[in-house]
């Protein structure tokens, strides 16, 4: 098995407060991980770790077999290699949907202007958003702007994608066309680690489940075992909680 | 005194222009200059290195903490000791302009960034960006956009702090009305129109405040 992503013993807290303890996870090359739990869990600040947004006090992650350097300069570079969606979107909103995907392009890989565009243009049809690259983010649906966003993920040639609950800020209407790029992007063996209530995503796309819960890993399987007979019981709740309604 | 004489006005009008001139100058300079150098110290009160922030706070803290009057006497004063010759009042004052109105500027920056939401540090940051270019590309541009207002504003008030600059004998818009009113003996006329003339420009300016504001909340 080829390892895309390795995390080894990551760990965080605020003050005394602990938010990750001791949190290991290997990725494989095309492998989509859901990672699922209770909120306040750790799923997001865990996501977030991975490529080092939010720093980490002690552990260790290595990208496609390059280590995450904790200096800030040095780990840029292998940053822009993992695309990454947010709850939010995190759309700039000064800036056109075309301008949103062109930035990092130009300014982090360094390619021309009409390279970005192509790229931008071709992602685009994509996702079946061609009409919308004058437009300003806050002139877009939620869905749109979550579907730009991954758009803006992708124009990097990413080895890896990362998903912040990428549905949870969505009008439950417009969930579906953000999970079906999700899903495509899956089918054609992109790695994924996804933060999501959406069990559903979980069983079509994903080939592992991850459940946290207070800041730890409990439990690893694969989707079927996971939904037909999780180990632990604190999975079992949660699973049993959350798939009732 | 009798009636009011506008032709006292009228004569003296090349002299109060060339006040005027020095009044608006020197608040384009100072509100450049203030804004360059309001910008890199809003940036290191920001970053990580602590002493660098606690430097910028002492600067910001220090200048807000006098009065504008005194920064112009000491500038006058010092500039020509630190540089071991004359610069002339003209300059120091630049300087002192300039230094001033970085410690304002400063803290509108510091404000507007902090008003980014951290998410949008975060989305810079995961495209692969540095520090630096997340805040040139993504956060300045937004941080400006919503602080232009406040800027104008600040611009307005240092057009009227500019009259302070008669301490070193510069002949600023108001000294320039204030020395025609006393020579020519009309000071009712001299100082309605100086009036004027200020109502007038700051009038234009925080119009110009209010509409990049509206503008703002029409634009989300």
């Amino acid at each position: 098995m080829v390892e895309m992503i390795r995390i080894n013993g990551l760990s965080k807290s605020y003050g005394d407060v602990p938010v990750l303890k001791n949190c290991s996870l290997d990725v494989a090359r095309g492998e989509v991980v859901v990672i699922c739990g209770p909120s306040g869990s750790g799923k997001s600040t865990f996501v977030k770790c991975i490529n080092g947004i939010e720093p980490a006090q002690a552990g260790r992650i290595a990208i496609d077999g390059e280590d995450l350097p904790s200096k800030p300069a040095a780990a840029a570079r292998i940053r822009a290699r993992i695309g990454m969606v947010f709850q939010h979107f995190e759309l700039y909103p000064h800036l056109t949907v075309m301008e949103n995907i062109c930035l990092a392009q130009i300014h982090v890989l360094k390619r021309s202007r009409e390279e970005a565009k192509a790229k931008a243009h071709g992602l685009l049809r994509r996702v079946g958003l061609t009409d919308k690259e004058a437009a300003y983010p806050s002139q877009l649906s939620g869905g749109q702007q979550q579907r730009i966003a991954i758009v803006r993920a992708l124009a990097m040639d990413p080895v890896a994608m990362l998903f912040d609950e990428p549905t949870s800020a969505l009008d439950p209407e417009m969930i579906g066309e953000v999970l079906a790029v999700m899903l495509e992007l899956a089918r054609e063996g992109m790695t994924m680690v996804v933060v999501t209530h959406e069990m559903g995503f979980a069983k079509a796309a994903a080939d592992r489940v991850v459940f946290m819960d207070c800041g730890e890993i409990v439990e690893i399987a694969e989707t079927a075992r996971f939904f037909a007979e999780p180990a632990s019981e604190r999975a079992r709740l949660f699973l049993s909680r959350i798939l009732a309604h | 005194m009798s009636g009011f004489d506008v032709s006292v006005i009228l004569d003296a009008l090349p002299f109060l222009a060339k006040g005027l001139g020095l009044s608006l100058g020197l608040t384009a300079i100072a509100m450049v200059g203030g804004l360059a150098l309001g910008l890199i110290i809003a940036i290191a009160r920001l970053s990580r290195f602590r002493t660098l922030g606690t430097l910028a706070a002492l600067y910001v803290n220090g200048f807000r903490a006098v009065p504008l009057i005194l920064v112009i006497f000491w500038f006058y004063f010092l500039v020509p000791l630190l540089l071991g010759r004359p610069v002339g009042a003209l300059y120091s004052v630049l300087i002192a302009f300039v230094m001033f109105e970085a410690a304002y500027y400063s803290e509108i920056i510091r404000a507007g960034m902090k008003s980014v939401r951290p998410g949008q540090w975060q989305a810079a940051q995961a495209s692969g960006m540095t520090y630096l270019q997340a805040i040139r590309l993504v956060v300045l541009p937004q941080a400006l956009r919503k602080m232009a207002p406040l800027m104008v504003t600040q611009g307005v008030v240092l057009f009227q702090d500019t009259s302070l600059v008669y301490v070193v004998s510069l002949h600023d818009f108001m000294t320039s009305a204030s020395i025609v009113a006393n020579t020519q003996n009309r000071i009712v006329e001299l100082y309605v129109f100086a009036a004027l003339v200020y109502f007038a420009l700051c009038t234009a300016g925080s119009t110009l405040a209010q509409r990049l504001s509206s503008n703002r909340q029409r634009a989300h």
